[in-house]
């Protein structure tokens, strides 16, 4: 019954974000384009699939990860206080908590909808040089080192925009190396990994340890993971495909000879 | 039917591999590091059930409805020939999706908290809901133009590193300008303006773009829209929060 009512209440709450968009599409339309749209059948029942499944797909992780995330954020993090150090907070004492984020960053992006659909895109639009699944993990690498980072930042309390403008340095670097075809990609991931699943854990996550790291704000501190996991995927990614073809110039080499 | 029942178990099987890390994760922590018994099992078990099936259909959505949409969009735009009829609905497309975003509005009333809790503005109310509606506006306005922007560099064919990578300097050095409290909403502004539905919508429309214009590479041009929508919206915030 509790669930029944959850599923009406995200299914109005997905319908109502939607709407803007579907209003946008309507006005152009009907004044500017005034042209059949092809299949349009089809594409209603698409409509109709994509706001379905995110429905169930947000009601299930309401229901069933984020309660025990927040749970574990909590317990992962006493656990790490439970040894009061006179000497103030030493970064050391929290690497299980880092080792939880790297993980949980990588798991919360294999399954973000969003970069699902950018890797599917890319896979139909190379034909297949790229492919969805590589690109995916290589993503989903960079979210768990820039979360990691991001709690080893929220522990030290350095500020954050030493770890972004270092982290750019390294993207405007490896830009200049890499093969022009993967750059627009790359960019991309770097913003699409960071929508349904991600962001709610990644609040949590920082809130939750912001709030238990003594000297630290969750207000002032608790900001900043969002931005880890959305920088440090272009690294990946760029270095994703610079190993790739590094290792097809070598056996091409080998064949050759 | 029958093939129809093929992609449906497909996308399952697909589903349940997308979903498998986080239970990985989850059951290795709960059990080696926290050893603590799992609370509520049964409804962790529902829930999940409710996700891959999710997943699943949404996926098949996204392949019969979004991606055709997107596309078809562009054609007709492309087809049509007005350049600023398309600019127009890049902007309203980026600013209509992003002003009801749930998201933002949770980062924004957490902004005005900092903002208050910094005495940069009034600590009452009025204040905060006034400065996290601003900031809320200040953001979808940056997606407007971001897609704005996005859309043009495909129909002119500029090559997007150096955009994206002046994006990178100016958001450096306005980092040294703005107030320190401004600058983590900043920063994570940019990651949450993208939401599942827009994404797939836009990439399919970029995509669209490049592929019906002559002498556009779809991998090239194509994407780069969501870069540009995660950049500008950091720009914006910061040079709202320098004049606010």
């Amino acid at each position: 019954m509790e669930l029944a009512a959850m599923l009406a209440r995200t299914a109005f709450a997905t319908t109502f974000d939607v709407a803007p968009i579907v209003a946008v599409l309507f006005v152009f339309q009907i004044a500017v384009l005034r042209r059949r749209v092809p299949n349009l059948r089809r594409i209603m029942r698409g409509f109709v699939y994509v706001l379905l499944g995110l429905t169930l797909f947000l009601v299930g992780l309401e229901e069933a990860l984020f309660p025990i995330g927040e749970t574990m954020v909590r317990q992962l993090t006493a656990g790490a206080l439970a040894a009061p150090d006179a000497a103030g907070v030493r970064w050391d004492d929290y690497l299980t908590v880092y080792a939880f984020a790297a993980a949980i960053g990588f798991a919360a992006t294999v399954a973000e909808p969003s970069l699902i659909a950018v890797a599917l895109k890319a896979e139909d639009v190379s034909g297949g040089a790229i492919g969805a699944q590589g690109l995916r993990v290589a993503v989903a690498v960079g979210v768990a080192t820039g979360v990691a980072l991001g709690c080893l930042r929220i522990v030290t309390g350095t500020p954050l925009p030493w770890y972004i403008v270092a982290a750019y340095a390294v993207v405007i670097m490896q830009t200049f190396r890499a093969s022009r075809t993967i750059i627009p990609l790359a960019y991309d991931s770097g913003g699409v990994t960071t929508s349904s699943v991600t962001v709610p854990v990644l609040a949590a996550l920082g809130l939750g340890l912001a709030a238990s790291v003594p000297g630290r704000s969750p207000l002032i501190d608790g900001f900043g993971l969002i931005a880890f996991a959305s920088v440090f995927p272009i690294i990946t990614v760029l270095g994703y495909s610079t190993a790739v073809s590094a290792i097809a110039r070598v056996r091409s080499a080998k064949t050759g000879r | 039917m029958g093939k129809n029942l093929t992609i449906l178990l497909r996308r399952i099987a697909d589903a349940l591999r997308d979903i498998a890390p986080i239970i990985i994760v989850i059951a290795f922590f709960q059990t080696v590091v926290i050893r603590q018994p799992f609370p509520n099992l049964a409804g962790v078990a529902l829930g999940l059930v409710c996700v891959v099936a999710g997943l699943a259909i949404f996926v098949q959505g996204l392949k019969l409805g979004l991606f055709p949409l997107g596309e078809a969009i562009a054609h007709a735009f492309v087809s049509k020939g007005s350049a600023v009829a398309l600019l127009a609905f890049a902007f309203c497309l980026g600013f209509g999706t992003t002003v009801a975003e749930p998201s933002l509005i949770a980062v924004g009333n957490e902004a005005a908290e900092v903002a208050a809790e910094a005495g940069a503005i009034a600590d009452d109310d009025d204040a905060r809901s006034a400065y996290a509606f601003r900031l809320r506006m200040v953001v979808a306005l940056s997606v407007g133009v971001a897609i704005v922007l996005g859309v043009l560099r495909i129909l002119r064919g500029w090559p997007l590193h150096r955009l994206i990578i002046g994006g990178y300097v100016l958001v450096t050095a306005m980092t040294l300008f703005a107030p320190d409290e401004i600058i983590g909403v900043a920063y994570d502004s940019g990651g949450v303006t993208t939401s599942t539905i827009t994404v797939p919508l836009v990439t399919a429309l970029g995509v669209g773009l490049a592929s019906s214009l002559k002498g556009r590479n779809p991998m090239l041009d194509g994407f780069g829209l969501i870069a540009f929508a995660s950049l500008t919206p950091m720009i914006f915030v910061l040079a709202y929060g320098m004049v606010s």
